[in-house]
């Protein structure tokens, strides 16, 4: 299976601006230094290798978006951040307006960064395709056809054509859809949010968002385990540190790349994936917490190594 | 959890020792509330001495946090005291040190804590 990037940002979608972009070309520029880059074939050499990861790269400020390619030939997607808009586009610029396509969108639930790519999901505006969007909500069909509602919008969801269902699962229960085994769970989060575990054949995919974990109750730690269990990859809510998550942002439904290492270690998860990023946190600031959760698994591994990831939209991971 | 305690003036020197982990956070809990109550204003002040500690997980730190919740809102002061690398390293990934003040041992955290708890500390 490959894991896509779309939208790795949380909360609210951001964009690199001038002064942090000049700021890595002034770090750029001092580290190029004397080595001759007189081509540009060479400055891309340089750059795919000799510069830090927050100088060469952005994380980017897409909202929650995530594609499961699972080689079926159908598309799989978490979410609707503004991620997807990139997607559809990307789709149209792969195979044109011509080709149909069915989608399925597992919601982890309705906030607005995690919907507000949907109205500029032009696949959604084209006759013959199928999205066929999943959750455990009730609402579901609702947030969607409010968000296109004026004065929210100016095109009705009705006027979308492209043939849209809603499909209500209950968690806990295993569903087969796209060539996959898919189970949702609860997550602690306002309004309820839910992870979801993705089991093709021997690889298995949890993305598991926008969730607070309060550690208080050994039944909940145990239920997350079982949901993480040797999972090849957990794509994880590391939004805050810890001290804010138990502090200051209590209750506010996040959680922190200390509990990630913790549960991935304690279910035996291959890799973590910090995911949903902090929107006041610029590259260097992510990039840090990325360094320090690999020290953590470092230092506290007991077991075979836990691979450590940040997401950045346009990542891709295969497992 | 067993807190070995040694009292120095006002001060309540706390030694856990071991992993503070998911099976042993809610033992240290318990063992650390009664100590938590005496914690006040004009009571006593608690240094937490973790020099036996070899890991914290964020139920451990969990329990810190409430500790220092309380004590807080009781008017008391406490610390945690001579963290090995490993803990010490798993209190600034976490930021825990923005939480509970962290002392590089029992007789700083004294120094901060409680100035006549220091002087009996270095006469003992």
């Amino acid at each position: 299976m490959l894991i896509r990037f779309w939208g790795s940002r949380g909360s609210l979608p951001v964009s690199l601006n001038t002064a942090a972009l000049q700021e890595k070309l002034v770090k750029a520029l001092v580290a190029a230094a004397g080595k001759g880059l007189d081509t540009e074939d060479k400055a891309r050499a340089f750059i795919a290798s000799g510069l830090d990861f927050p100088v060469s790269h952005t994380f980017g400020g897409n909202t929650s978006c995530v594609e499961i390619d699972n080689g079926t030939g159908e598309y799989v997607i978490c979410d609707l951040g503004t991620g997807v808009r990139v997607f559809g586009n990307h789709l149209l610029d792969m195979h044109g307006h011509q080709k149909t396509n069915t989608f399925h969108v597992f919601m982890s639930h309705m906030h607005w960064d995690h919907i507000m790519g949907f109205p500029f999901f032009t696949p959604a505006y084209l006759p013959g395709n199928r999205i066929r969007i999943y959750g455990c909500h009730e609402a579901l069909e609702h947030a969607f056809r409010r968000q296109h509602a004026a004065p929210s919008f100016p095109v009705d969801y009705d006027r979308l054509a492209a043939t849209i269902e809603f499909v209500q699962l209950k968690a806990g229960r295993p569903y087969d859809i796209a060539g996959m085994t898919v189970t949702a769970m609860l997550q602690a989060h306002s309004g309820d949010s839910y992870g979801y575990r993705f089991q093709r054949g021997d690889k298995s995919v949890v993305y598991s968002t926008d969730s607070e974990h309060k550690l208080a109750d050994p039944r909940e730690t145990e239920a997350f385990i079982s949901l993480f269990r040797d999972a090849d990859l957990v794509i994880f809510d590391a939004m805050y540190s810890f001290a804010e998550s138990v502090s200051v942002k209590e209750d506010w439904g996040h959680s922190s790349n200390i509990v990630g290492v913790e549960l991935c270690q304690m279910a035996g998860a291959k890799r973590l994936c910090l995911f949903h990023h902090e929107p006041t946190s610029d590259d260097e600031r992510t990039a840090s917490i990325w360094r320090e959760t690999q020290r953590l698994e470092e230092i506290t591994r007991t077991d075979a190594p836990l691979e450590i990831i940040a997401a950045y939209d346009g990542l891709e991971i295969s497992i | 959890m067993h807190l070995t305690e040694r009292r120095i003036g006002n001060a309540l020197v706390l030694a856990a020792s071991g992993r503070i982990d998911h099976a042993s956070a809610e033992d240290f809990k318990t063992a650390l509330q009664p100590h938590l109550l005496q914690c006040k204003t004009g009571g006593d002040v608690v240094v937490l001495d973790f020099s036996g500690v070899q890991y914290i997980s964020s139920v451990g730190l969990r329990v810190l946090m409430l500790a220092a919740k309380q004590t807080k809102s009781q008017g008391g002061a406490i610390a945690v005291a001579a963290l090995q690398p490993v803990v010490k390293e798993i209190f600034e990934i976490s930021k825990f040190t923005l939480v509970i003040s962290c002392f590089a041992g029992v007789r700083d955290a004294l120094a901060q804590l409680s100035p006549s708890a220091l002087a009996a500390y270095g006469s003992a």
